[in-house]
C-alpha cells in the first residue's frame, strides 16, 4: 500500500492525495473503494472550520407559532428548523437521519404542509404555524394513526417514526391512500431502514377504513416528566 | 456552515436592490437545494435574500397562456387544474419527482436555479469546474454513471435533473425575468440554461440580481394535452432522480403526426431539445421504425464517459417507449 500506480486510482483518490489528506484518511477511502463502497466522498468529510466569527447583530428575530404555542425569538440565520427544535426548544421528536432531505425522518407540518425540517431554515418560519409530533393527540388521547402504528407494528428501532407518522397523518388528510400502491408511492419521502414498510401501509390502511383498535386511543401510561 | 446574513425581501425591487448592494448573495426560495449546498460547503454566500414570499406565488390564466408564478410550489403547480387539464405532462412530470415533503417546500423559480446532483460538484474535496473553475473535473474519468450523454465539454459532463423543467421545456415554456434596473426582460425556458462549454460554473443565463417572476405556458401547446407522456427512467420505483427523462408530446390528425414535442431530461446540462428530430415527425403516420430512426438521430452526438455509455442506449429506448405510448401504440 505504499506506492500505488497512479493509473489505478479513481481520480477522487488523486485528489485527496493531491489535497494531502493524511495517509490513514487515504487508506480509509483506498478500502472503501477496494471494497466496492460506493463513494459518496460528501458524506465522509466534514466541511473546513470557517475563519469568520459569528456576527450577533446579523441574528434575525422570528415570531412563530410551534404547537399552538407562540413565541419570538433571535437566531443564528443558519440554524436548520430541526436544530431549533431539538437543540434549542426541547422537542426532540422529530429526528435528525439524514440532515439533507433524503430520508424524512425531520417531517413536521409547517401550514397545511408537511416539510422537511432540515432543510428549513428557522429563519423561514416567522409568522408561520409548525406541528411538530409533540403536537399531534393530546395528553390523554394518542392521534388513530398513532394507535394504528402500535397495532399494526409499523415500526421496529422507532427512529423514523415521527416522521412516518407525521408524514401518514398528511397522506390520509389529502386523500393519497386510495391503494397500497398509492400509499407507498406518497410515503416514499420517508425511508424505514428496519423495513417496516408493511406494517406502516397496514397502519395507513387502518386508519382510512377505521378498522384500528379505538379501545386504544386512550392514553393509560403516566407520563414520563 | 459558514456564517451568512439573512434578510426577507418585502417587494421584488427591495429584493434585487438588496442583491446588488451586498457581495456574494444568493436569493433564498424554497431552500431544498441551496441550505443543502451551503451545509455541504458547496457554495458559500454570505448574504441570502429570501424572496419566498414575493407575489408570485399564483397560478393564473394569462393573455396567451397560464402563468406559473416562480414562488408558487411545486406541489401547488401540480395540483392545479389548469395545469392538469392543459399541461398535463407538467402536473405528471412534477409529481414524478422527489417527494411530498421536498415538492410542498421547493419553488417553479427555485426549481430553474437547481444546480447538478454531480458528487463531484457536491463534495468540496475533488476537483470541479462547475464548483471551482480551473480545478479540473474529477467526474471525467470517475463515477459518472448519473452524468451527462449530449452536450458536455472537456471541462464539465454534469447533467441538470429537473423533471418539471424537462415537461416545461417540451411545451416551450417562457421564463420572465425582472432585471436590476427595473425592467423585465423574457428567455424562453430551453435557452435559460446553458451547456458547460468553457465555463461550467455558469448554469444560467441570468445576469446579476435579476430575479424569476414566473414561467408561462403558451395557449398553443395545450394542443399537445391530449397525447402527451413524461417518462422517467430511475433505479428505483420512486424518489430517485432520473437516469433519462423524456417529455413526450404529439398532436395528430387524420393518423398522421400534425405536430410534436420531445426534451430530454438527465442527459444534459439542460433540457434537451432537438428540433431536427422534432422535424421528423411531422407529416408521418406514428409506427415503432419512425420512433426508432428519430432516437437514432436525438443521440447521434452523445458520447459516453465510461459508467455512463448505457445511457445512450437507453435514451433510444426511453424515446421509442414514451412515444409509442403517446401514439397508442403500446
Amino acid at each position: 500500500m505504499d506506492k500505488i500506480e497512479e493509473k489505478e486510482l479513481w481520480p477522487e483518490e488523486k485528489s485527496l492525495m493531491k489535497a494531502e489528506i493524511s495517509r490513514r484518511k487515504f487508506i480509509t477511502s483506498a478500502t472503501l473503494a477496494a471494497l466496492g463502497l460506493a463513494m459518496t466522498p460528501y458524506a465522509t468529510l466534514a466541511a473546513a472550520p470557517s475563519n469568520k466569527p459569528v456576527n450577533f447583530a446579523s441574528f434575525v428575530e422570528i415570531n412563530t407559532t410551534i404547537n399552538g404555542q407562540n413565541m419570538k425569538m433571535k437566531l443564528d440565520p443558519r440554524t436548520s428548523l430541526l436544530d431549533l427544535l431539538r437543540e434549542q426548544l426541547g422537542l426532540t421528536g422529530s429526528k435528525k437521519g439524514c440532515n439533507q432531505g433524503a430520508c424524512g425522518a425531520c417531517t413536521v407540518h409547517m401550514g397545511k404542509d408537511r416539510i422537511n425540517s432540515c432543510l428549513t431554515l428557522a429563519a423561514q418560519i416567522d409568522g408561520k404555524e409548525v406541528t411538530t409530533i409533540e403536537g399531534i393527540g393530546s395528553e390523554t388521547e394518542f392521534h388513530p394513526i398513532q394507535v394504528a402504528f402500535m397495532e399494526h407494528d409499523g415500526y421496529q428501532c422507532g427512529y423514523c417514526t415521527p416522521g412516518q407518522i407525521m408524514s401518514a397523518i398528511k397522506v390520509l388528510e389529502e386523500d393519497h391512500a386510495g391503494s397500497d400502491a398509492e400509499i407507498r408511492e406518497w410515503m416514499s419521502g420517508n425511508i424505514c431502514r428496519c423495513g417496516a414498510y408493511k406494517g406502516i401501509v397496514e397502519a395507513v390502511k387502518s386508519v382510512r377504513d377505521e378498522t384500528y383498535d379505538k379501545k386504544l386511543i386512550k392514553r393509560t401510561q403516566q407520563k414520563v416528566s | 456552515m459558514n456564517p451568512f446574513q439573512y434578510s426577507k425581501a418585502k417587494s421584488a425591487d427591495a429584493a434585487i436592490n438588496g442583491y446588488m448592494e451586498h457581495d456574494n448573495t444568493a436569493y433564498l426560495a424554497g431552500g431544498t437545494n441551496l441550505v443543502d449546498r451551503i451545509r455541504r460547503d458547496v457554495t458559500h454566500p454570505d448574504y441570502l435574500i429570501d424572496v419566498s414570499e414575493l407575489p408570485f406565488s399564483k397560478i393564473e390564466k394569462i393573455e396567451g397562456g397560464l402563468r406559473l408564478g416562480a414562488m408558487a410550489s411545486n406541489s401547488d403547480t401540480a395540483d392545479d387544474e389548469n395545469v392538469k387539464n392543459d399541461y398535463p405532462i407538467v402536473s405528471e412530470a412534477i409529481l414524478l419527482g422527489a417527494t411530498d415533503q421536498l415538492r410542498n417546500k421547493a419553488t417553479n423559480g427555485g426549481n430553474l436555479m437547481q444546480r447538478t446532483r454531480c458528487s463531484y460538484y457536491m463534495s468540496p474535496h475533488f476537483a470541479c469546474n462547475k464548483r471551482e473553475p480551473g480545478s479540473g473535473c474529477d467526474a471525467i474519468d470517475g463515477h459518472n454513471r448519473i452524468l451527462s450523454v449530449l452536450g458536455t465539454s472537456e471541462k464539465c459532463i454534469a447533467s441538470y435533473p429537473s423533471d418539471m423543467c424537462t415537461a416545461l421545456a417540451a411545451l416551450d415554456a417562457v421564463v420572465q425575468i425582472q432585471t436590476p434596473n427595473g425592467g423585465k426582460r423574457s428567455l424562453p425556458l430551453v435557452d435559460f440554461r446553458r451547456l458547460p462549454g468553457d465555463s461550467p460554473e455558469i448554469d444560467t443565463n441570468l445576469k446579476e440580481g435579476e430575479l424569476i417572476t414566473s414561467i408561462d405556458l403558451p395557449e398553443s401547446s395545450k394542443a399537445f394535452a391530449k397525447a402527451s407522456h413524461y417518462l422517467k427512467v430511475r433505479d428505483r420505483h420512486s424518489y430517485a432522480f432520473a437516469l433519462v427523462s423524456v417529455a413526450a408530446a404529439l398532436v395528430m390528425e387524420n393518423n398522421m403526426i400534425k405536430d410534436a414535442r420531445m426534451a430530454l431530461g438527465s442527459v444534459a446540462a439542460k433540457p434537451w431539445r432537438d428540433q431536427e428530430a422534432e422535424a421528423m415527425f411531422i407529416g408521418k403516420k406514428p409506427s415503432r421504425e419512425l420512433f426508432e430512426k428519430i432516437a437514432e438521430k436525438t443521440m447521434e452526438g452523445a458520447k459516453g464517459y465510461g459508467e455512463n455509455d448505457f445511457k445512450i442506449e437507453l435514451g433510444k429506448r426511453a424515446i421509442v417507449k414514451a412515444f409509442m405510448k403517446v401514439a397508442g401504440l403500446s
